[in-house]
């Protein structure tokens, strides 16, 4: 089944085309690589999923459902979350906040009940917390569960954002560059922990640099080369192919 | 039990002893006059900063919904023999409209363009009051008629500190109730990061114009009740200081603490009263306050001293 799709679809900056008809499909429940040299569009491509950027070109489908020109907020409804390159942290919040807020289209967050206390506000809000840390023990946040979000290392940073985007009990889940500024031991975690989501029969997208992690998670990749599509296809294909190797290594001196 | 023990209930019951132990240390009506207006300056802060603090998002134009409430309340049962009940009520629900429409483009706006916007907004009320002098008294102000409700009259401060003082804890209630709620907790989720916040299914600019239409009506009822007790409106009511006033009163008090606003607001209305002391100085000390605190408690009172308190404790 076709969880994702994209057609013919193009995000230009003025004159500069970060995307261009670019087409593509994504299965469920399994792990795809978005892949290529910095620049080539993958985090373009992933904030006109999310609905961040509109395209300027084509359209996006999530099961069979136009949702190109959705608001950013409504995507989370679909069942589509995803985390940042550049941390988005709450910082004004402790951690398990910031997974609460994640859980934010699963909880009753009528107005009036709100501003009047309704009991059954409360016992959302207490149910909304004990998912959060349910999820917080899940991806082992368990020690940061009551920890402020400012106070909180780098790498546990990471860990948070996944929690907040399970939270919304995502069908596709989009990680743009998970092992950016980890050490080896935590790309490792992170490895281990991107197999246990797939696991559970979430969908993900991984936009990543770590080859190592890209080659040994992937059931699917896909390269992206200035906004075109590259290649596509299983680790060991994209590792072979004569384009990839071009566009990543540029010409050999003793092959031309 | 468990309940009284929360912070935000205990510091609700620590608001209502010293609100029902205060009037015994209060020896004349000069005292019962500062404590009132703290009461209602209180209460546009206790709104505002859901705006400010929990959002993020800065006015300094509700001054402005402040005197139009005010106004609204003061011409209503002036010139039209309104309860002044049903004034307030109709002043809140008329702000509340009017600071809708505002918001919707308004609150498109971020940092230095959001405070450039809600300052012209603050400027346009304050001109208007001026300018319509036929209705609103123009410059000279215009007197307005006493409180009543169902022909019984708040005859004196007593009275009206114990209407100001309910009033008071039944809109910290309110915010207490909204700051710990969903709602509370995506209006601080886009203080935090807006692009985070709308991926997690916050509809971000639905919830600014919402926590804009809430603080404006706060401020629109606690000017109606300025209004009938100070008995006398002029439009510097709306003007641009009493805007900066509000929002120091926030800051210093502390951003995103529903009980700092009730202490920066009394702080800042006490403070001047206190200095009058210092005679010619007096703005000169009030600024140096103003200075250190912002310097040592960036964060602001009630802040900055709930953490001091949280670390001494083993």
């Amino acid at each position: 089944m076709t969880m994702l799709s994209v057609e013919n679809l193009g995000k230009a900056f003025g004159g500069v085309h970060a995307v261009r008809n670019l087409n593509f499909s994504i299965g469920k429940g399994t792990i795809h690589s978005i892949i290529g040299p910095n620049g080539a569009g993958k985090t373009t491509l992933f904030n006109m999923i999310t609905g961040v950027y509109k395209p300027t070109a084509g359209r996006i489908n999530f099961k069979d459902q136009d949702i190109t020109n959705l608001a950013t907020h409504q995507m989370a409804g679909y069942g589509i979350s995803r985390t940042f390159q550049n941390l988005q942290i709450f910082f004004n919040m402790s951690a398990v906040e910031n997974v609460m807020v994640g859980g934010h289209i699963k909880t009753d967050s009528r107005f009036m009940p709100a501003l009047f206390g309704f009991l059954s506000i409360r016992q959302g809000e207490r149910e909304c917390r004990a998912r959060a840390e349910q999820i917080m023990c899940d991806v082992g946040l368990k020690d940061y569960i009551n920890a402020d979000a400012d106070a909180m290392p780098y790498g546990a940073l990471k860990w948070l954002e996944i929690a907040r985007a399970l939270a919304s009990e995502p069908e596709i889940l989009l990680l743009d560059e998970p092992a950016a500024g980890l050490n080896p031991t935590e790309t490792h975690e992170i490895n281990d922990l991107i197999k246990r989501i797939a696991a559970t029969g979430i969908t993900v997208v991984l936009v990543e640099h770590d080859m190592k992690l890209v080659m040994g998670v992937s059931d699917h990749i896909l390269v992206l080369d200035s906004g075109r599509k590259l290649a596509e296809g299983t680790a060991d294909e994209i590792r072979q192919d004569p384009d990839v190797i071009e566009a990543y290594l540029g010409h050999g001196r003793g092959t031309a | 039990m468990n309940r009284l023990l929360k912070p935000e209930t205990g510091g609700l019951l620590i608001l209502g002893i010293i609100i029902a132990v205060l009037p015994l240390f209060l020896p004349n009506s000069f005292y019962f006059d500062i404590v009132i207006l703290i009461g209602i300056n209180a209460i546009v802060c206790v709104g505002l900063n859901l705006l400010i603090g929990y959002t993020g998002q800065i006015s300094l134009g509700h001054a402005g919904f402040f005197a139009l409430g005010a106004y609204a309340s003061g011409i209503l049962v002036g010139n039209y023999d309104w309860a002044p009940i049903a004034a307030m009520v109709t002043g809140a629900v008329l702000v509340a409209v009017l600071a809708y429409v505002l918001a919707r483009p308004i609150m498109k706006l971020r940092g230095h363009y959001l405070a450039m916007g809600t300052l012209g907004m603050g400027i346009v009320i304050s001109i208007m009051l001026n300018q319509e002098g036929e209705i609103t008294g123009g410059p000279d102000g215009m007197p307005v008629a006493g409180f009543t409700v169902f022909g019984w009259e708040p005859a004196n401060e007593w009275v009206w500190y114990w209407m100001i003082g309910g009033l008071l804890i039944i809109a910290v209630w309110l915010a207490l109730n909204l700051v710990h709620s969903p709602v509370g907790r995506a209006l601080r989720a886009v203080h935090g990061s807006e692009v985070a916040a709308s991926v997690a299914g916050v509809d971000v600019q639905r919830y600014k114009v919402l926590v804009f239409v809430v603080s404006a009506v706060f401020a629109s009822i606690a000017g109606s009740l300025f209004a009938h007790y100070s008995a006398f409106l002029t439009p510097s009511e709306a003007g641009f200081f009493h805007s900066i006033e509000l929002v120091t009163m926030v800051v210093v008090g502390g951003m995103a603490s529903v009980f700092g606003a009730v202490v920066g607001a009394a702080l800042l209305t006490t403070l001047p009263q206190l200095l009058a002391v210092f005679d010619d100085y007096e703005m000169l000390v009030f600024g140096g306050i103003l200075m250190i605190t912002m310097i040592f408690m960036r964060r602001g009172l009630v802040p900055t001293l709930q953490s001091m308190w949280q670390r001494r404790k083993p």
